[in-house]
Formats: C-alpha cells, sequence, structure tokens
C-alpha cells in the first residue's frame, strides 16, 4: 500500500461518522476496532518474534479489570487490614493498565522464555485461566460473576475543542480509531526498529541470531512487554465504553478470535490483523442476520481456521500483495511498501506447510 | 488426620484419570511433535459417548466403557488422517493452528448435537460409600480407579513389548532413523494418535459418571492434560504418570485447604513453578523444546 493509499484509508475512516448515522453499524465498527488493537498487538509476538500467546485476552482482561477498578475505587482487607484506593481520573486508570498488563507480560516473559515454543503457549493459555479464576473468585475486589457495572467514561481536554464526554457511540469511535492508529503506528516504529529487525531474525534462524550476537531473550521479554501493554490498553478502551466488566472478558474463545483475525489477515504483516479484523469483527454481525445460531458460526470459526492454514498460509495481506506484483500492478505506482515489514520469505515456516 | 486422609485418597482416585490423560498427550507431543488440542475434546467425545450408550441406549456400563473407548480410537485415527497427515513436516506452530482450529469446531459441534445441559451418567455400583476408619470412598470411584490403573499398565505394556511399541520408541527417537530401519512413520504416527486419543477418551469415559458431562469439559481438560504433561517432561511416560497424581494431590488440597474456588487454579500455579525451577519437567532425560 502506498502512502496515498493509506492516507485515503485513514481520512475514509475519520469522516465515516460524519456521513453514516447507523449506530448499530458504528457499534460493530468500534468493537472491531477494539479487537484490531488487541490483534495488531498478537501480532507483534505471533507474526514478528513466532511466539505464539495463546493466553492474550489475559492482558485484554487485566486492562479491562484494572482500569475499572482504578476509575470506580476499591477497598479490600488483607490480613484484616483494609486496603484502599480512591477513584481516580478515567485517563489515569488507563494509563495505570496499560503499565500494569505491561508488568504482567513481562513477568510472563521472563518466566516462559527459558524454554519456549510450546512451553510459551502453555504458560500463556494457564495464566488466561488463572486470572479468570482470580476475577472470578476474589469477589471483594472484582464483584465475580455479579461484574463491575457503572464504569466511568473517560473525559477529555482537547485544544480548541475544549471538554468532551467519551460517551456514546461517535466519541468511542474516534477514541477507537485514535487509539488503533496509535498502535499501527508504535507497532511500525518498533517492528522497523533494530529491535525489530532482531526479532525477526530470531524467528527466521534463532541459533544464528544468538550467533551474530542478538539476545535473544531480552528482544522476546521486550515484545512481551509491549504486546501485552497495548492489548491492556484495548481491554481498558473496552472497559469504558461497553462500562461493565465481568469474568467472561476473559474467556479463552477471545483469544482465538485475535489469533484467527492474525492468522486470516496474514501474520508478520503490518495491515493483516487489520484486515482480518475487519473481516472477522464484521462477519459475525452479517451471519446474525441469518439468524445463524453461535455454535455453528464457531464451527466455520474452526474449519475456517484449518482450510487457511492449508490453502492461504501465509494470510490473506501477503496473497493479495503477491497477485498485485504478479499482474503488473507496481508499474504505475513507485515501490513505496519497503520491505523491513514483510521480509522476503516472512514466514517461511508456514509457507512449507502448504501440500 | 482423616481429612487429610481423605483428600490423600480422593487424589488418588481422580490421579489415574489425569495420569490417563496426560500419557495420551505426551505420547502424541513426544512422537509427532503435535501440541495436541483436540486431546480435551477426545476426553469429552468419550464422555458424551458413554453417556449415549448407557443413558440413551441402554447397555452395559462396563461394555459401554470399552465401546467409547474404541471410538475415541478411531475417532483419533480420523484425526490423524484427515488433517495431520498432510502436515509431515510443517512446523509445530502450523500444526498448532490446525489443532486449534479442529478443537473448536469439535466443541461446538459438540455443544449442536448435545445442547448446553449438563448430563449425568448413572453408575450401577450400589450408592453407599465404602468406609474405612475415618475416610470413605464411592464404589464407582473405586472401580474407576481400578479400571484407570489397568490401562496405564496396558499402555505401558504396548510400549515396552509389542512390535508396533518398539516401532513408537524408535520414532521417538529419532525419526529418519526409523523410517531407514523400515519403521512405517504414517502408520507409527495414525497409531500413536489413535492410542493417545483413546486414552483421553477413556478418562472422559470413566470421569463422566462421577462428575456431570458438559461441552466445555474439554477445555479445562486440556489445560490439565498440558499442566501433566509440563510436570513430567514433554514425552515422558514415566512423568506423565507420577504427573496427573501430583496435580491430583495440589488439587485437592487446595480445594481442601485454600478455597474450592481455586481448585482448578493449581495445576497452572504448578506449571509456573515448574518452569522457574526446573523448566524441563522433572522426569525429560534431555532437554526438548517445542
Amino acid at each position: 500500500m502506498s502512502r496515498a493509499v493509506t492516507l485515503a484509508w485513514v481520512v475514509f475512516l475519520f469522516t465515516l461518522p460524519l456521513w453514516m448515522d447507523n449506530l448499530y453499524f458504528l457499534h460493530v465498527l468500534i468493537m472491531a476496532g477494539i479487537f484490531i488493537v488487541a490483534a495488531m498487538s498478537l501480532n507483534l509476538l505471533l507474526g514478528y518474534t513466532g511466539q505464539l500467546s495463546l493466553g492474550h485476552v489475559a492482558f485484554f482482561g487485566i486492562g479491562a479489570y484494572v482500569s475499572s477498578l482504578c476509575s470506580l475505587g476499591f477497598e479490600i482487607h488483607v490480613f484484616d487490614v483494609p486496603v484502599g484506593l480512591a477513584p481516580k481520573p478515567v485517563w489515569l486508570s488507563m494509563i495505570v493498565a496499560v503499565v500494569f498488563a505491561g508488568l504482567c507480560g513481562w513477568m510472563i516473559g521472563k518466566i516462559s522464555f527459558k524454554v519456549r515454543g510450546a512451553y510459551f503457549v502453555i504458560v500463556s493459555v494457564s495464566f488466561a485461566e488463572v486470572t479468570r479464576l482470580v476475577a472470578l473468585n476474589w469477589l471483594e475486589l472484582t464483584q465475580g460473576p455479579m461484574a463491575l457495572n457503572n464504569i466511568p467514561f473517560l473525559k477529555l481536554w482537547l485544544p480548541g475543542i475544549g471538554d468532551i464526554d467519551v460517551l456514546g457511540k461517535m466519541p468511542n469511535y474516534y477514541l477507537v480509531l485514535v487509539v488503533a492508529v496509535v498502535t499501527y503506528v508504535i507497532i511500525r516504529r518498533l517492528v522497523h526498529s533494530r529491535a525489530g529487525r532482531a526479532m525477526i531474525a530470531l524467528r527466521e534462524n534463532e541459533p544464528l541470531a544468538t550467533s551474530v550476537g542478538i539476545d535473544v531473550t531480552r528482544f522476546l521479554v521486550l515484545a512481551t512487554v509491549v504486546s501485552a501493554a497495548l492489548a491492556g490498553l484495548a481491554g481498558a478502551v473496552y472497559a469504558q465504553y461497553v462500562r461493565i466488566v465481568d469474568p467472561d472478558v476473559f474467556l479463552f474463545i477471545y483469544t482465538v478470535t485475535m489469533v484467527i483475525m492474525v492468522v486470516t489477515g496474514g501474520k508478520g504483516t503490518l495491515a493483516g490483523p487489520i484486515v482480518g479484523g475487519l473481516i472477522f469483527g464484521i462477519l459475525p454481525e452479517l451471519l446474525r442476520g441469518f439468524e445463524v445460531q453461535p455454535e455453528i458460526q464457531w464451527v466455520v470459526y474452526g474449519v475456517l481456521m484449518i482450510l487457511i492454514v492449508y490453502f492461504l498460509p501465509e494470510g490473506i495481506v501477503p496473497a493479495v500483495r503477491d497477485g498485485w506484483r504478479r499482474v503488473g500492478g507496481r508499474s504505475g505506482a513507485p515501490p513505496a511498501q519497503p520491505a523491513p515489514a514483510t521480509p522476503a520469505g516472512a514466514t517461511p515456516a508456514t509457507a512449507e506447510a502448504s501440500p | 488426620m482423616d481429612q487429610l486422609l481423605q483428600h490423600a485418597l480422593n487424589a488418588m482416585i481422580l490421579g489415574g484419570t489425569y495420569a490417563l490423560l496426560g500419557i495420551g498427550l505426551t505420547l502424541i507431543f513426544g512422537i509427532m511433535r503435535v501440541v495436541n488440542f483436540t486431546h480435551g475434546e477426545l476426553y469429552a467425545f468419550g464422555a458424551y459417548m458413554m453417556y449415549m450408550w448407557v443413558m440413551l441406549i441402554g447397555a452395559n456400563f462396563v461394555v459401554s466403557i470399552a465401546l467409547a473407548v474404541a471410538l475415541g480410537v478411531l475417532l483419533g485415527a480420523g484425526i490423524e488422517i484427515l488433517l495431520l497427515r498432510r502436515l509431515r513436516g510443517a512446523d509445530i506452530d502450523t500444526t498448532m493452528l490446525v489443532m486449534i482450529g479442529a478443537w473448536i469446531a469439535m466443541q461446538n459441534t459438540e455443544q449442536l448435537v448435545w445442547s448446553g445441559v449438563a448430563k449425568s451418567i448413572d453408575s450401577p455400583f450400589p450408592s453407599a460409600p465404602l468406609v474405612m476408619g475415618g475416610v470413605s470412598v464411592s464404589w464407582t470411584r473405586l472401580f474407576v480407579f481400578a479400571v484407570a490403573v489397568m490401562l496405564i499398565a496396558g499402555t505401558w505394556v504396548l510400549i515396552q513389548k509389542t512390535r508396533l511399541g518398539k516401532a513408537m520408541r524408535a520414532t521417538f527417537q529419532d525419526r529418519e532413523a526409523a523410517a531407514l530401519m523400515g519403521v512405517r512413520i504414517d502408520r507409527v504416527h495414525t497409531a500413536t494418535f489413535a492410542i493417545g486419543s483413546g486414552l483421553a477418551a477413556a478418562a472422559g469415559a470413566l470421569l463422566g459418571p462421577v462428575f456431570v458431562v458438559y461441552p466445555t469439559i474439554g477445555d479445562l481438560a486440556s489445560l490439565k492434560a498440558f499442566a501433566i504433561v509440563i510436570l513430567g517432561g514433554l514425552g515422558s511416560i514415566p512423568g506423565a504418570t507420577i504427573g496427573g497424581f501430583i496435580l491430583a494431590f495440589m488439587e485437592e488440597l487446595g480445594a481442601g485447604y485454600v478455597s474450592s474456588g481455586y481448585r482448578d487454579a493449581m495445576g497452572f500455579l504448578l506449571i509456573i513453578v515448574i518452569l522457574l525451577v526446573k523448566p524441563t519437567g522433572l522426569f525429560a532425560r534431555k532437554e526438548r523444546i517445542g
């Protein structure tokens, strides 16, 4: 995608609520946007370092809970000593949530990157399950299944506009859009930096990366921290939008949704999670029009995931890009897309899987 | 003291079925290098087949267990031939994604077929428990334990004493060398996945009558199997056996002395502690990195 196309997209997305007044569709886009942010954060790990975080929803849920608890305030008793927190402003709560989620990512990375691969997958799954059980059982703090209600919404002050209540569809749409763009820029900069090249190097060939002096574990932990913090940000945005958080935010199926988004769109590409996120964020709503049972929807997801691994192992974005190049679509536009985003042979490991 | 004994006894009995789950998963990982996310669904499948034979068709209890295991073996062989055979040589993440897809599809198919309502399975054993001193145990649980121990022993004999077992061990050590010696790798893989699936189905068929059966029981079963396998070292059968019992003890003690809400969190805490202290598991012969 050249810079002009990107710009056209941004303009299109920023003006969308001005000419589209279907509130329900706006809601669908907001939820898709939140999931896209989460999927982009997952892509940093899965696509660029090759580590599958199958408990990614834990960071999302932690972001949602920490932000909600800070903005609501809480009081718990540790050995009968009351420990409390007065309600804090929402923007501060969201920052705390991001930092906390990042810390959890650091912890998980430190533990599991001693041995990686399958171990990291299982540790991340386990971590998500533990956080879900804590949210369900620590009634004093989280209200358990009764959920946290009436979570305050974000209040912002913008130069030239003044105070804004981020309440309702339109302000939230813009909030999600801004967060998504910021996330995209952070990940893009990281991936194109020295750290990003180190991550890709270790995904492609870890022994070689080590031999040229790349501290593999350090970069893996760094990627996990950034990824977890961004997922936490998505969770915090989610909490202040829906304004109710219950332990179901930790459901495994949300992690699966993120994984499917990344794999379908194209792991290891910047645009992949966005394309996948739009498809799987909007598809369920279309299916709902046909009154499809949710179980059938999930069966379709599962089968789709298998088919994509077999027939489109690199995902949609690389496939489309290759097709574009083949028909000579590059001749007109300058080659604005730099190679580092998808170095030659990105995800070669999956490429060889095609039958 | 009696309370502690009671917990220990419960753990022994639960541990047998956990060990079955763990052995199945560790076999599949060790020989095929596949992180099998459908394992829990095979467990659920076994439990639902048990429900079907006992409650809907009215077959004999013991015969039903055998049928459930046989169907689990068949389903496992089908999954291997249909989904995994063409991915031989693919990297571990690719097969993992396929298995996750299969897991989601299977679980929701179960939900469609059996509905979300929990089902209970009647057991033919007397409901009055066996009381010994201060501890008591139900006859159903004793039976479950006996069958689990028999199945563990049977698997052990299969792997150590039969020709197939020898081929499996050879494949485990070095796939290429085994193929050069005339071992048919495709057959070994299908057999491994079928046996592993059969063991998971057996665990489901055995625990189905002890607890209740509902579509998402497979999730926790998968996660517990992973915990057991990490505990014992990926690919180690004795490790998985002992790991199954250790996890059961942790859960019983956690539920008894901490809080029953955190019972299922014990396995995961165990994983984290093990990875901190001895990342390769307690019984792995050499370091295995997925």
